[in-house]
């Protein structure tokens, strides 16, 4: 086997082409610079919209560099970074993605008392979303590890942005403890890989493997298993998503936004990569060996397999909005390994653009979701699913918005994420697994319970906001029904006014719990002035990126195609040579 | 050549609900008034359109005449063979005689269940936006020629009726909504597992084009019965053929495919022990809603029985024919027997339904030309008479506040019109020759009769059965003792009694003229038994 030399030095074409990942270091570097000399109220804004623009340029960067390398595969550093289409989809979908999450940190972060470094909060997303990209591009695994823990650290820091919420703080906690046991266990599995097949390189590995199968079979198995151990903490898989509820409650909202989709993604596209370059090793004659590849894949669609069930069935109970939507993050990183896990077979081969389409998917309604989530836990001070009661009358377009992101998170039509789920398991039925095609579709059902509970609060239930005396024919009192008469009061009439009553109860003793404790360090006049009016107050970047996110969503619900195409025509990821 | 057939009236009609959306959204929330007669108009517009379209449908040339397709999603696919590999589902309508009576069905019930709307008390504005969108998903999947495209419009009728239970029901409406929520959806998460197997493997085709033939995996119906009848194509071709046929359909996964569609459909229907949901809906659901429900919704389970489980795979169906039989007899008298114990009038009606609904697994069972048309026919008179029966509840609910047997009797002095309404609806019901209900009832049996004598017999125990509950309740809500408040209630106001006239109308022109209906239902089921007799593969 051909040992390359690790270490080539970088030329200056090169740095062309690594350009956006280059310019967004320096932007970021710019910018911590830009924050001490900026007045300290003024800051914030403008930090956030030089972050924003920073992402922007760098998303056109990325463009260019496709358009101009036309699938053609560029391999830096002793092919240690390699830029192809599948890296350069990925970090489209991560720039996007985080310059949504910077639109949202925009309409949020003025009003979070807690926040106390309002600039951080921005710029670190930079080093952050670079880290990402480093992962999607990555050949080797030490640039692998590395952008692992840039994307990780910063995030730890993100994590505790809100120091002096006790909440906060615990989630922080509890991210770099597991973040750092994940991390332990990335390593240690490498370190067996390279040990046993003496490259860094995932091509080195990729060759080297069958050989080194003959001797070392259980420490390959070994490398393997830890390295999908430490992925699947990283990813929040069940059973190893347990940190990822306390870490988006306590986290601030477009933080947890952050970690679901490009922690997330970012983590998944190099499971990915990992998987389809180094362990799918022996597709091509398929010997002794391929045993092991199987049974590595098949040990992924178990992964893929607890996280659907678990995620759903333990979001059953959950009344907790932000730890409901890090279960449906739980589910969704099982619906994503699912077209890793059932690897290539002779008639499937459709395992990339099923992965690309579902996390551009799983982009539009999470982060949708919880931009929703910012203006209405504002609104009721606390991140319980009560919070959304009423809202139909409090914000109609915004509900109309967050019934397509329910519906698409549910993998209803017509909604993106429908189109997602159903590519994935035609996929699968291809590919002939179809115990997972069946636990896929069964979690889905399940979900419906739960994804529709928002529904229920928001279409079904008073707000906490209408006048006492309306409450006992609620929704007839908004609109101007005229009451019935005194002298025949129908039974429903009687009944209705009962359940108006338990509501009403329930609504108080809410409300006095809510005035009891306090949500530590929240400013009181913020959920205060959300509730006397009972209109859920939505600042304009938050609106941009719900009007953005609903309309992709219902549009690709309607018209998927195109970006199926699209998808397909830049298509490079390099299939294992042999 | 008709007129009809020169412009896209089948997208036209498809569309006009949404059209009604589009004006609602543009009027005051606060003006029940215009909401109710924009609405009423926009159910309008698909009845007259369908109306037109059922007296032009050129009953010789067929399904031909009407088709519309049009390239809808075209994703390609990675693949390691040379050529172009697609998925493509289309944007493809069509009509057939199964389809056109459903249709006009389902325009005639909404526009009378727009009109029964009336009694709806708060929330019009959205109330009728879901009304509508509900209609543009229930004539969707009655026209639909692909099964995904068939799949999402039967997801919007899931998504609309949870609102429309949810919001707008009785007091355990939101339990009700829940638990229509999760039955339906297994239902349909099960259809989509079958439509999947099916699209993988009938649903590939070669096309062959001058520059690379094309590989498409297709969801269109007519691509998916054409495979599946041939027996060159590569879905029936064994799996071990020429280096492995990933296409191959074995028996297996026809059973497979056909039982998961016949569960699927089933939960819809509802069949015996997948009915608990209906009766929860019959109950919570306001009564316009329940009219819909009611008279197209579990006809859109019976509908996609025959155009996907007994159409895509005949052979199956009649080998299990003698289940279907079974599993309709036990319908007939379970729902008949239960309704006879029932105090509460809805679930009487409830059970009536799943009864009725009986008689249409029974004529499928029969597996010939009668059979088949009973079952139909039954199809079309139950969704008149059940719409008709809810419409009487409504109004009755709306003067009396309750529907309870014990609570009601002698309403026929005080509101002889909606009593008189009633009885004729009863009498429909049980199978009173002259009305609807007698045709679909005698034309399924007379076919079982023909195939099966001994479930024959035992059926028509239900029939008697059917007669007694149906006269029960009805003679007890309109004669009898009548209850001192119950004396001041008023009869029918015009615009309630608009509807029952028409749905009664239609119910008596049926019984008495039953070719008005039998004659567009000819085709279809014709060519469905030459299908059934033709030589297939493996048949």
């Amino acid at each position: 086997m051909p040992e390359q030399t690790l270490f080539q030095p970088l030329t200056w074409s090169d740095l062309l082409v690594m350009a956006p990942e280059l310019a967004l270091g320096a932007w970021f570097v710019l910018l911590v610079v830009l924050e001490l000399l900026l007045p300290r109220k003024a800051s914030p804004s403008w930090i956030g919209g030089l972050t924003l623009t920073g992402l922007l340029g760098a998303f056109v960067l990325v463009l260019l560099r496709m358009i101009e390398s036309h699938g053609e595969v560029i391999s830096l550093l002793g092919d240690s970074y390699r830029i192809d289409d599948f890296a350069s989809l990925l970090k489209l979908v991560f720039l996007a993605a985080t310059a949504l999450i910077v639109l949202l940190g925009l309409g949020t972060v003025q009003q979070d008392g807690v926040i106390a470094d309002k600039g951080e909060y921005f710029y670190l997303l930079l080093p952050a979303v670079i880290g990402a990209m480093t992962m999607a591009s990555s050949q080797n695994l030490v640039t692998l590890y590395i952008g692992l823990e840039l994307l990780s650290i910063t995030s730890y820091v993100l994590v505790g942005l809100r120091r002096k919420s006790s909440l906060s703080a615990e989630a922080a906690f509890k991210y770099v403890v597991t973040g750092g046991i994940s991390s332990a266990f990335i390593l240690f599995g490498m370190s067996y890989l390279y040990g046993v097949t003496g490259s860094v390189q995932l091509a080195g590995i990729n060759a080297a493997l069958p050989g080194a199968l003959e001797q070392y079979e259980a420490l390959v198995y070994a490398g393997f298993l830890m390295m999908i151990v430490g992925f699947a903490i990283k990813i929040a898989a069940a059973p190893f998503h347990a940190w990822s509820l306390d870490v988006y409650q306590g986290s601030p909202t477009p933080i947890a936004a952050f970690l679901a989709v490009v922690s997330k993604g970012a983590a998944l596209a190099v499971v990915f990569r990992l998987m389809f370059a180094t362990a799918l090793f022996a597709n091509s004659d398929r010997t002794a060996v391929s045993g092991v590849s199987d049974e590595l894949f098949f040990i992924v669609l178990l992964v893929a397999a607890a996280s659907m069930l678990y995620g759903t069935l333990a979001a059953l109970r959950q009344l907790n909005v932000k730890r409901l939507l890090a279960l449906s993050g739980v589910a969704n990183a099982g619906y994503f390994l699912v077209p890793i896990g059932i690897a290539f077979t002779v008639g499937h081969l459709n395992n990339i653009s099923e992965f690309l389409f579902y996390l551009i998917a799983y982009l539009l309604m999470t982060i949708g979701a919880f931009a929703v989530h910012t203006a209405v836990s504002r609104a009721a001070g606390h991140d319980e699913m009560k919070g959304y009661a009423g809202m139909y009358y409090r914000s109609p377009w915004t509900a109309i918005a967050m019934i397509l992101f329910v519906l698409s998170l549910a993998g209803l039509p017509v909604s993106a994420g429908f189109f997602g789920k159903l590519f994935i398991l035609l996929g699968a039925e291809r590919a002939q697994a179809y115990w997972i095609v069946v636990i896929m579709v069964l979690s889905s059902v399940i979900s419906y319970y739960f994804y529709f509970g928002l529904i229920r609060q928001m279409f079904m239930r008073s707000s906490n906001g209408l006048s006492p005396g309306a409450d006992s024919l609620d929704f007839d009192a908004e609109e101007g029904y005229p009451s019935r008469t005194p002298g025949s009061p129908s039974p429903l009439a009687l009944k209705e006014a009962e359940a108006g009553q338990i509501e009403t109860a329930a609504a108080a003793e809410q409300a006095s719990t809510e005035a009891a404790e306090p949500e530590a360090g929240a400013s009181p006049s913020a959920p205060v002035s959300g509730l006397a009016d009972g209109v859920i107050r939505i600042p304009w970047p938050t609106g941009i990126v719900i009007g953005v996110c609903a309309l992709l969503t219902l549009g690709l619900g309607i018209m998927p195609g195109p970006l199926m195409e699209l998808i397909q025509q830049v298509f490079s990821f390099p299939l294992p040579s042999h | 050549m008709s007129g009809l057939g020169q412009i896209p009236i089948l997208s036209i009609i498809l569309l006009s609900p949404l059209l009604g959306l589009a004006v609602i959204q543009l009027l005051p929330r606060q003006r029940a008034s215009w909401l109710k007669i924009a609405a009423v108009a926009a159910t309008m517009v698909p009845l007259a359109l369908t109306l037109w379209l059922y007296a032009d449908y050129d009953r010789q040339q067929g399904a031909a005449s009407y088709s519309e397709t049009y390239n809808w999603v075209q994703a390609p696919l990675k693949m390691n063979v040379g050529g172009d590999w697609f998925f493509s589902f289309q944007y493809e309508v069509g009509l057939d005689g199964l389809s056109l009576p459903l249709l006009l069905l389902t325009a005639i019930v909404t526009s009378t269940a727009a009109l029964a709307a009336v009694h709806v008390k708060k929330r019009w504005k959205s109330f009728f936006s879901w009304f509508l969108l509900l209609e543009f998903g229930m004539i969707g999947a009655f026209i639909a020629r692909d099964v995904f495209l068939f799949f999402i419009f039967f997801e919007i009728t899931l998504v609309a009726m949870y609102f429309l239970i949810g919001v707008w029901g009785y007091y355990n409406r939101e339990r009700a909504a829940d638990r229509f929520l999760i039955y339906n959806g297994i239902g349909s998460a099960i259809m989509l597992i079958a439509f999947i197997m099916l699209v993988n493997t009938a649903g590939f085709h070669i096309v062959e084009t001058a520059m690379n033939p094309q590989y498409i995996y297709s969801g269109s119906y007519a691509d998916i019965l054409r495979n599946l009848s041939d027996p060159g194509a590569y879905v029936n071709l064994p799996a071990e053929s020429a280096g492995g046929n990933p296409f191959a359909l074995g028996e297996t996964k026809q059973w497979a495919i056909f039982i998961l569609l016949l569960v699927a459909f089933g939960i819809k229907l509802p069949v015996f022990p997948f009915h608990s949901w209906m009766l929860k809906v019959h109950q919570e659901a306001p009564p316009a809603v329940v009219m819909i429900h009611s008279g197209i919704l579990l006809k859109l389970g019976a509908y996609g029985l025959m155009r996907f489980g007994l159409f895509l795979f005949p052979d199956q169906a009649r080998e299990w024919a003698s289940v279907l039989a079974i599993l309709g007899v036990i319908n007939l008298l379970y729902g008949a027997i239960l309704a006879f114990r029932q105090q509460e009038f809805k679930l009487v009606l409830a059970y009536s339904s799943i009864s009725h609904m009986g008689i249409v697994l029974i004529g499928l069972a029969a597996f010939n030309e009668i059979g088949m048309q009973g079952a139909l026919f039954q199809l079309i008179s139950h969704g008149l008479i059940s719409a008709l029966l809810f419409l009487i509840v409504g109004s009755l609910y709306e003067r009396t506040g309750t529907t309870e047997l014990p609570q009601l009797g002698g309403l026929a002095r005080s509101m002889p019109f909606i009593s008189g309404v009633l009885l004729a609806a009863g009498l429909a019901s049980l199978g009173l020759p002259g009305l609807s209900g007698f045709v679909g009832e005698f034309l399924s049996l007379l076919g079982l009769f023909e195939s099966m004598r001994w479930v024959t017999a035992i059926a028509v125990i239900g029939i008697i059965l059917t007669a007694v509950y149906v006269l029960r309740s009805v003679l007890k809500i309109t004669f009898g003792q009548q209850r001192e408040e119950l004396s001041a209630i008023r009869d029918a106001r015009f615009i309630e009694a608009l509807p029952m006239v028409v749905l009664l109308a239609c119910i008596v022109l049926l019984g008495c003229y039953p070719s008005v209906l039998t004659d567009t239902m000819q085709l279809s089921v014709g060519g469905y038994m030459d299908l059934l007799l033709a030589t297939r593969a493996g048949g």
